[in-house]
């Protein structure tokens, strides 16, 4: 079965964001906790979370559960 | 109405005796709970008791690993970063629990003629050609079978921990297979003249 051109494309955008060093899944998680607080205060971040949003751009497991933990930690702001 | 605790309090209190460390952990429950309840209440199929198995879960191997929060983030941010963690890993679990590999990845493979997008214009089609040519190459050429069958499998939408699962490795050593792979394919693509803006035009 043949690639379908939607998913060659996917693998074309795959490639093109390659870097030559990437977080694995562990160190992202790794850093998470403290990437998604900043990303809620809307501070910059450092370079050290910079390597994480680069993960999140390449691993959809990853941004999947970085939306959930987001949305999971803005409910709790909310009155219970 | 209790204060909140501060992270130095709540590792006290969690691994305190008795009626403190039971109230921390009642009180920890109820805010992973709320927050797994709000957040993952699109997803369908989240019932209660899978809500307070997760957390059950969670909460076990938050209080084994207590020495792990290095006090980077606040403690219940940590600790909803495990409880979610193993509510999305059991979700994908169910998810993908009836598709095989094979079903993926069997006879996957790459035509460059058919994976051209006949939607753009014929001078598109032809960059589009070339570079899934070269690409074509180097996927025969640079890629073993384990990392081919591994980008299929990716490409067929199936997460980085069941392709794991199902080869009998682990996520990390998957997305180092996965990122040699792309690597490789991003400097044969390279190799023959196709920097990535170059590529990222001819797919825009």
């Amino acid at each position: 079965m043949a690639l379908s051109p939607e998913q060659a494309k996917a693998l074309i955008e795959m490639v093109t964001v390659t870097r030559d060093q990437e977080m694995t899944c562990d160190e992202c998680l790794a850093d998470i906790a403290e990437f998604v607080e900043v990303q809620l205060t809307g501070t910059p971040f450092s370079d050290a979370l910079q390597a994480v949003q680069d993960h999140l751009d390449r691993c959809h497991a990853c941004i999947d559960e970085y939306h959930v933990l987001h949305q999971a930690l803005e409910a709790l702001d909310e009155a219970p | 109405m209790r204060a909140p605790r501060d992270n130095a309090t709540w590792t006290r209190d969690l691994r305190a005796l008795g009626h403190v460390q039971a109230e921390a952990i009642t009180d920890l429950r109820e805010l992973l709970l709320r927050g797994l309840a709000k957040s993952l209440q699109a997803r369908g199929a989240i019932d209660q008791p899978f809500l307070e198995d997760v957390v059950q879960q969670a909460l076990v191997h938050i209080l084994d690993h207590l020495e792990q929060f290095q006090g980077r983030s606040r403690f219940t941010t940590w600790a909803m970063t495990i409880a979610v963690r193993l509510a999305m890993s059991a979700l994908r679990r169910k998810q993908w629990q009836d598709v095989s590999l094979e079903s993926l990845t069997e006879h996957a493979d790459f035509t460059p003629a058919l994976a051209i997008d006949d939607t753009v214009s014929p001078a598109q089609q032809a960059e589009q050609h070339a570079v899934f040519e070269a690409l074509g190459r180097f996927i025969d050429e640079a890629l073993t079978d384990k990392q081919w069958m591994a980008i299929t499998a990716e490409l067929g939408g199936m997460p980085v921990e069941e392709i794991a699962r199902r080869i009998g490795s682990n996520v990390n050593a998957v997305y180092k297979l996965l990122h040699d792979a792309r690597q490789r394919l991003k400097r044969g693509l390279e190799t023959a003249g196709y920097a990535a803006e170059d590529v990222r035009s001819a797919f825009a």
